[in-house]
């Protein structure tokens, strides 16, 4: 009878994940941002079974040049007769990649700068956050074309130029949660146990920070993915022929005046991702937070 | 206050010195040997040599670092490899147009986003709220210069209302400034509400109304001026979006700024140009956010009175 009601018990209890998810699910905008992503994920993955690389996405087709969104192609063709379509769905495998890894890039090093400087303060601090200041004096944009002229055009170096910026921001948001936790009773008596500094931050500290991280890691990607798409319409950022959106945009500009369609589609393919990222950073936000809602 | 301004100023010089330092050392390692680039392919290797001696290419870095922040203060950054123009007077004739750009675009974000954001305080949890979000959403999910072609589809190309490029007048400024101001006007727009929402939440709102101001002045006066702070550091935080949107903007819009001569000179890979350039941004943007320090002064006597102290 005793564990009976011990289990009662039990199941009305929800643990932070199960609360949050309860909250986020009544929230309209951040479920159709979710539905929209897991489309978009699976999209990306099976792009490569349902189309091939090299006939149906860089293949040139000169006969079908131009050809506005028709039954055949969807969203009509480029000026290499290659179908849009095939290629705005491949470039969703590029847009997330680089979205993802640039910002876990840079979860990783601005979470280490991030906690060391909020957890050591003095000089240690002052190193790190005036040597992001000085980062921060530079245009995203500029920095991102400095690090590409030094390691050249490709998706990687894409990457790494846009994890320069994440960093930062990550850096920031750790530091100022770390401040808020480090004299916390619990992490004196974990330093009292003896558990090592990196220990503490990893066990201790880092867990009571992921909600601002998450969000920030949502609305990011977003960011992100405008940063990735900008430089490759400049031409420093993936190389041709891939199909990446920002690419298909600077292919489209060329095109303006006789098939504008070609400036059109890649444009929304971005939009609607950044605004279904939006759309749940938000959502994830309210759910992590109800104060801020309020 | 004076005092602090020129504490502000001299505090530039270790972060410009850093900067500099930075991207000169990482632009030094790429683009190849610019002796080679300006001498051609048909040049012999003393040819070669006596234009690599000439430009001090074999002295070692931080002696090419030191001469070239010592021509900077005198304004001498070198020449361009393929215009053969020296490359800040190049930049301070373009300067003014992108300055042009940047002020019409944060002018025109302005004019929208603070009547717009009270509005949706204002009107909080109704449909017109809902309204102004949905705007605000879409601001920021949009890449601005993609909105810059769709601008061009409408207002050039099918309507034939504005130029669709060049700078050409007072009409050629109007689309490229609403492609830059569109997404910092999403941003301020979401700012201004939250901010206004806290201070609409006040006593002192309340005491205003008390006291019987008209609902405009507890608004404006009581409300905005309280509300203000929040809404300057977003705009200030945004300098940067205004920068890279002014670079995006200008290259879809051939409009003659620094983003063009950046956008240009990396296409043409002509290292000195982009390092100079690169440095003079960040240099702009260190006076911006300086300039943005002194605003808040301005809008909150508690700050001025804090600096006045420093000082």
């Amino acid at each position: 009878m005793a564990t009976e009601t011990k289990a009662t018990t039990k199941v009305k209890s929800r643990t932070l994940f199960q609360e949050t998810w309860r909250r986020l699910i009544k929230n309209r905008g951040a479920i159709v941002g979710m539905v929209f992503l897991i489309l978009l994920i699976a999209v990306a993955v099976l792009s490569p079974v349902l189309f091939d690389y090299e006939t149906d996405i860089i293949g040139q087709n000169m006969a079908e040049a131009l050809q506005p969104p028709n039954a055949a192609h969807w969203f009509g063709t480029d000026e290499y007769g290659r179908d849009l379509f095939a290629r705005v769905l491949y470039g969703a495998r590029y847009s997330l990649i680089i979205g993802v890894g640039a910002v876990m890039l840079g979860l990783i090093v601005g979470t280490i700068l991030g906690s060391a400087a909020g957890f050591k303060g003095g000089i240690t601090d002052s190193i790190i956050m005036r040597g992001i200041d000085i980062f921060y004096s530079i245009p995203n944009i500029m920095t991102a074309v400095v690090i590409v002229s030094l390691l050249g055009t490709s998706t990687v170096n894409l990457m790494i130029a846009l994890a320069f910026s994440c960093a930062s921001s990550f850096a920031r948001i750790v530091r100022a949660s770390v401040m808020t936790i480090r004299d916390q009773e619990y992490v004196e008596s974990s330093y009292a146990m003896g558990l090592p500094t990196w220990k503490i931050i990893v066990k201790h500290i880092l867990p009571n920070c992921l909600s601002p991280i998450i969000v920030q890691i949502t609305l990011l990607i977003g960011t992100t993915i405008i940063s990735a798409s900008s430089l490759s319409f400049l031409g420093i950022g993936v190389p041709a022929p891939a199909p990446e959106w920002g690419a298909l945009l600077s292919a489209g500009r060329g095109h303006i005046r006789d098939a504008s369609y070609m400036c059109v589609i890649p444009g929304l393919a971005i939009m609607f991702t950044v605004l279904a990222l939006n759309l749940l950073g938000d959502g994830l936000r309210d759910a992590l937070d109800p104060k801020l809602k309020k | 206050m004076i005092k602090y301004i020129l504490k502000r100023l001299v505090m530039l010089i270790p972060v410009i010195l850093v900067t500099s330092f930075l991207i000169f050392w990482a632009m030094s390692l790429t683009g190849g040997d610019p002796a080679l680039q300006i001498a051609g392919d048909k040049a012999t290797p003393e040819q070669v040599e006596q234009i690599r001696e000439e430009l001090g290419l074999n002295d070692p870095f931080l002696v090419r670092y030191a001469k070239y922040m010592a021509g900077m203060v005198t304004g001498d950054m070198g020449q361009s490899y393929v215009t053969k123009r020296d490359v800040f007077k190049t930049f301070m004739e373009r300067l003014p147009n992108t300055l042009m750009l940047g002020g019409a675009a944060v002018l025109i974000a302005v004019l929208v986003s603070l009547p717009l954001g009270i509005y949706t305080a204002i009107h909080q949890n109704t449909w017109k709220d809902t309204a102004g979000m949905i705007f605000a959403l879409f601001g920021t999910s949009m890449p601005n210069f993609w909105l810059g072609l769709m601008l061009i589809i409408i207002f050039s190309l099918t309507l034939g209302w504005l130029p669709s490029g060049g700078k050409t007048g007072f009409a050629s400024l109007i689309l490229p400034a609403v492609t830059v101001g569109f997404g910092l006007a999403a941003l301020i727009t979401r700012t201004t509400r939250s901010s206004m929402l806290d201070v609409l939440r006040q006593d002192y709102m309340t005491t205003a109304r008390a006291k019987g101001c008209s609902e405009k002045r507890v608004i404006y006066t009581h409300g905005l001026k309280n509300a203000l702070i929040p809404i300057i550091t977003a705009i200030g935080l945004q300098m940067s979006l205004v920068i890279t949107g002014s670079v995006l903007a200008e290259t879809v819009f051939s409009w003659p700024g620094i983003g063009r001569l950046v956008y240009d000179s990396i296409s043409k890979r002509d290292t000195p140009m982009v390092t100079g350039s690169i440095i003079l941004c960040s240099v702009l943007m260190c006076i911006i956010n300086l300039v943005v320090d002194l605003i808040y002064a301005f809008f909150d006597p508690r700050i001025k009175a804090q600096y006045s102290k420093k000082g």
